[in-house]
């Protein structure tokens, strides 16, 4: 009998969590890892505020240690979510590949190698100085990443087709363990400078 | 996972785990025991190997990624510059207790085939990642200098 009673109320437990968890499912409020949808700046009346705003929500990624660690103001990258210097050092070297005898993939190899914690893709490499993020203001990276004589040359179409769709790009929402994932998806991220151009790729004062 | 990779440009057949890094299939499954197990995380460049010419730590390099690229060890790596950084090892006498050279060494030799007459920067850049315990960074530095003059000539 005893047993019986201790088996009803591990069960009843147990149907309490479940019915706890799927609420909290249901009812979870956006935290700071979150982007918000582009739909949500619709009651912002004036467009060139609407689309402050909305690049503002993706400097939210813009800013994130996944991004700026391979924007840096220096030659040397940063690393880990602290953003340290990179060690060893390295540095961006004429193509941001490296220099001769020790470029990027000498280290960093086609996908993360999540046994020692070194991350990897195909492509890996530095942004040019041009357009180095560390320690910028959202309003002066708007400007650089808008202004073709610093972003390689990219119009609006292929900057927005970088931001949404190159898989080194994406790879800040795959970082493997030890690392922080950018904020929300790259597809969030896509629609809100989708969004952003669209309404007129206004930037922040400062 | 049975499969061939090309080592020291010989095909060889190995059967290990997909995920096992470069480095242990050419230590155990192959017996090259010259490229060495340092850190395990890329840090110290203990286990530099060239693959396809280029050089890569092997202990971050699963297997399974390596494909139909070709593998250089020290065992096998050849040519003028590596007979230059060899002799120029020898002249400087540059090991001490040695368990980093190998790692050196192929270092050295994949800044030689690419810059011909190496600055002081170009080979700290170059070098920074292979790490030596007993500090011999000078003679090294040294040795690339007498290497690069001795291919001039």
């Amino acid at each position: 009998m005893m047993r019986a009673q201790a088996l009803l109320v591990a069960g009843a437990v147990a149907v309490t969590a479940l019915v706890a968890a799927a609420v909290a499912q249901t009812t979870r409020q956006p935290t700071a890892k979150d982007l918000r949808p582009v739909p949500s700046f619709q009651n912002i009346a004036d467009q060139q505020a609407r689309s402050i705003a909305l690049f503002e929500e993706a400097g939210k990624v813009l800013q994130h240690p996944r991004c700026v660690n391979c924007h840096p103001a220096t030659e040397r990258p940063l690393q880990s979510d602290a953003m340290r210097p990179h060690q060893p050092l390295v540095v961006r070297g004429a193509d941001g590949h490296g220099v001769p005898g020790m470029t990027c993939n000498t280290c960093h190899h086609v996908a993360n190698f999540d046994a020692a914690r070194v991350p990897g893709h195909p492509q890996w490499h530095l942004a040019p100085a041009s357009m180095a993020w560390e320690g910028r203001t959202l309003g002066e990276i708007c400007a650089q990443i808008k202004d073709p004589n610093r972003n390689g040359g990219k119009d609006m179409a292929a900057l927005l087709h970088h931001m949404a769709e190159d898989t080194l790009v994406g790879w800040g929402w795959s970082p493997g363990p030890g690392r922080e994932p950018a904020p929300g998806t790259q597809a969030a991220f896509g629609a809100l400078l989708r969004a952003w151009a669209d309404t007129g790729a206004h930037c922040p004062p400062s | 996972m049975a499969l061939a990779i090309k080592v020291n440009g010989t095909m060889q057949s190995v059967d290990v785990d997909n995920d096992a890094p470069l480095l242990w299939v050419l230590r155990d499954a192959l017996g090259l025991a010259g490229t060495k197990f340092g850190c395990g995380v890329a840090q110290c460049g203990a286990c530099t190997v060239f693959v396809d010419g280029k050089p890569m730590r092997s202990c971050t390099l699963p297997i399974s990624a390596l494909g139909t690229r070709e593998v250089t060890t020290i065992e096998g790596v050849s040519g003028r510059e590596a007979e230059a950084v060899q002799q120029a090892w020898i002249a400087r006498d540059v090991p001490q207790c040695g368990y980093c050279q190998s790692g050196q060494v192929m270092s050295a030799v994949a800044l030689l085939k690419q810059v011909k007459k190496p600055s002081d920067r170009d080979i700290d850049l170059a070098m920074n990642g292979n790490v030596c315990r007993c500090a011999t960074y000078v003679r090294i530095r040294a040795a690339i200098h007498d290497a690069a003059r001795a291919l001039e000539g």
